[in-house]
């Protein structure tokens, strides 16, 4: 039977076994949760899941969360209490722990202006906004007259937008919209265009406009639409379930739909992965080099399997464009593993593509925590890409958060795995992405310099830093709001915030908010730090947020950054600045900063948490090497 | 497939959707007899069943379900059909 699969996730026949082992259990811990979800589950396993996962997690978030708890309200127009528990469960796969609020189908106009209404009381994060089209299509009066079909497109995405500002001005939450799938079936047939208003057209051009207005609001899409012309409009719609319960979306689906939220709420939060391991061997070519030499590789035009290497390497090219790390692992002598990236002709991979090349006989779960390590990213940032079933298993059972895809036997699939997986899902694409690739590999460049310079002022000296700062603005809100929400270990406080509160803090005269991007003779670093400052009524200001990337660390950042701080605190008229250094699981690195910085520990404050102070009348600016540049 | 194998993959599909290996499935039973198997539960049941025996339901079949027993019929009756 006909439904969207979970292709990229491993198939275990042993799993209705472990979840039953866990059922009996009085405690279940979320890792052991989150394991059970990244497998390729259908839909009773899913609900299964579901239920386990509600016994355990209902209304409190495990301690020691590395992301952020969310509260999310699906506003419906039918059915969508099936969809829920694939939600969670998508959510779950990212290790997110969601609460779902739904409303009965059809109330989202009186939830969202009566402030007393349930949703008020539930306070969400995100609100879901979940369509079907016949509602969508509700004010298409009967087709005929093209000024009037179009003034009904309109009209709909303007009540869209309504909806958009509502709940975001009054309930201060982020939006997911979704599009709308095209279930209405043609008048005319394959050229329903040709007549004006009619339905399944308009749908068409609703999703379209859709796109542009969202795009302009910063508003994120589910898009159902395209997942239903990928897998076929019947894996997503059956029209005896729609007249049955009034699910649009088949049931058989939810458990995909749920990975689609999933992975949206992790691209939401900064946790999407962002480095792509590559395997070489029967990976980006056919043939093992080592054995074959160059000149025998199954790679480029002139066969089947060569081109669909060549289209995977295509694929993974434009990845890396778009922001993808690329890195290497390979089991291969390094020379041998590096010729054809030199010298074979139809490579579309470069080694200037690639920030990380390891290639030696170690085995891959120890390479991997390498790799990790020299590109300074947590493990649970990667994706492993390889076409050996061993080296897979081994990779998992090592490295559980590791994401190692399940790559189908025929090359001419695996860009289409890793599509479908969603580890790489973005909702918009920064300039920084875009550097991502440079700016890893200048660090390298970096560390040889650092490797030349005899010693650390000379190095720095050459290094000719320059730290921009400036004030928190729409422009920068985004790649902001991505590092507080995924910066663990130079974050003082490990505060999170959404994009809808760093915006608000914009309009607030007593929050400081700052953004520090360092720029040296190598390249651009991006933002690479944020401040928020709250200014007190005893004249303290409290630093609520000091986070920085550990990219730049031991380079004189912090010490710069204080320096525009306090400038910018005197502005303010605050006579001291208050800051507060709160434990978490992977901050220990940030104990000592304040006292490195010369402030003194100072009492009060809650418990477990070290505050110290620095007083402004005599400020003396810390000397560095960095030219400080207001943008 | 015979009456009794239908029956017994039934009985495995209920027993996972309602996470309760000690279910006793018999012809007899009807959604009433089993806590939790609300209209939702049921298209669950209905996909799950589609998916291990081959078949598609339709709407007029699936309202003339009354009973186990009926739900195993009409598998058989489909079964011969394909």
């Amino acid at each position: 039977m006909l439904r969207p699969e979970f292709g990229w996730l491993p198939a275990d026949l042993g799993w209705n076994a472990r979840i039953k082992a866990l059922e009996q259990q009085d405690e279940v811990s979320w890792t052991e949760l989150t394991a059970l979800a990244n497998y390729r589950i259908d839909l009773l396993q899913t609900e299964r899941l579901d239920r386990l996962l509600r016994r355990h997690y209902a209304d409190v978030p495990p301690k020691e969360l590395a992301t952020r708890p969310v509260r999310l309200a699906v506003l419906s127009s039918s059915t969508s209490a099936h969809l829920l528990p694939g939600i969670r469960v998508g959510a779950l796969r990212r290790g997110i722990w969601l609460s779902c609020y739904e409303p009965d189908y059809g109330q989202y106009w009186q939830e969202l202006l009566n402030e007393a209404s349930a949703l008020y009381r539930f306070e969400p994060d995100i609100i879901l906004f979940a369509f079907d089209a016949r509602h969508l299509a509700s004010g298409f009066t009967p087709p005929g007259d093209a000024e009037q079909a179009e003034s009904a497109v309109n009209d709909a995405l303007e009540r869209l937008r309504t909806l958009w500002h509502l709940a975001r001005e009054r309930l201060h939450a982020q939006v997911l919209q979704q599009t709308a799938l095209p279930v209405l079936p043609p008048l005319l047939g394959d050229n329903e265009h040709a007549m004006p208003g009619a339905p399944a057209a308009l749908l068409l051009q609703l999703n379209a406009k859709l796109r542009e207005i969202a795009a302009k609001e910063g508003v994120s899409l589910v898009s159902v639409d395209s997942w239903a012309m990928r897998h076929g409009l019947d894996a997503w719609h059956d029209p005896v379930w729609w007249h049955r319960g009034k699910q649009e979306i088949s049931p058989a689906a939810g458990p995909f739909y749920g990975d689609l939220i999933g992975r949206l709420l992790a691209a939401m939060q900064g946790r999407s992965r962002k480095c792509l391991v590559l395997d070489l061997d029967h990976t980006l070519w056919g043939g093992v080099v080592g054995d074959d030499g160059v000149e025998g590789l199954v790679l480029g035009q002139g066969s089947a399997l060569g081109e669909a290497y060549l289209a995977f390497q295509d694929y993974v090219r434009a990845l890396s464009e778009r922001g993808v790390i690329l890195a290497v692992c390979s089991k291969n002598d390094p020379d041998v593993a590096r010729a054809p990236f030199e010298v074979h002709p139809e490579m579309r991979l470069k080694l200037s593509d690639i920030s990380c090349f390891i290639a030696n006989w170690n085995d891959k779960a120890a390479n991997i925590r390498t790799i990790a390590k020299e590109l300074n990213i947590g493990l649970d940032a990667l994706v492993f890409a390889d076409d050996n079933p061993f080296e897979r298993e081994l990779v998992r059972k090592e490295l559980p958060m590791v994401a190692v895809p399940e790559l189908p036997d025929d090359p001419a699939l695996y860009a289409e795995c890793l599509a479908q997986s969603g580890y790489f899902e973005a909702i918009a694409i920064t300039a920084e992405d875009r550097a991502r690739t440079k700016q890893y590999q200048a660090n390298r460049e970096r560390a040889l310099l650092q490797e030349q310079a005899t010693d650390l002022d000379s190095y720095l000296r050459s290094l000719e830093m320059r730290l921009l700062w400036r004030r928190f603005d729409t422009v920068g809100l985004q790649r902001v709001t991505q590092l507080i929400n995924k910066t663990n270990q130079f974050n003082l406080t490990t505060r999170r915030y959404t994009e809808e509160e760093v915006r608000m803090m914009m309009q607030d005269p007593n929050i400081v908010g700052l953004q520090f991007r360092l720029l040296d003779r190598l390249g651009d670093n991006g933002i690479i730090a944020v401040l928020i400052g709250r200014l007190q009524e005893n004249g303290d200001l409290y630093l609520d947020t000091w986070l920085m990337s550990c990219r730049v660390l031991g380079r004189g950042v912090e010490e710069a950054t204080l320096n525009v701080l306090a400038s910018e605190a005197n502005r303010l008229g605050a006579r001291r600045l208050l800051g507060e250094y709160r434990p978490s699981s992977r901050n220990g690195m940030v104990a000592e900063h304040y006292p490195r910085l010369g402030f003194a520990p100072v009492a009060g404050g809650e418990s477990g948490v070290a505050r110290f102070v620095l007083p402004l009348n005599d400020y003396v600016p810390r000397e560095t090497h960095i030219g400080i540049v207001e943008e | 497939m015979t009456e009794e194998e239908i029956l017994a993959g039934l009985t495995e599909i209920l027993r996972e959707t309602f996470a309760d290996d000690q279910l006793i499935v018999t012809p007899e039973t009807t959604a009433k007899d089993v806590p939790g198997w609300d209209s939702i539960r049921m298209v669950s049941i209905l996909i799950a069943v589609e998916e291990r025996f081959g078949i598609k339901t339709r709407s007029r079949e699936i309202d003339r379900l009354r009973s186990v027993g009926d739900f195993v019929q009409l598998i058989q009756a489909k079964q011969k059909a394909a």
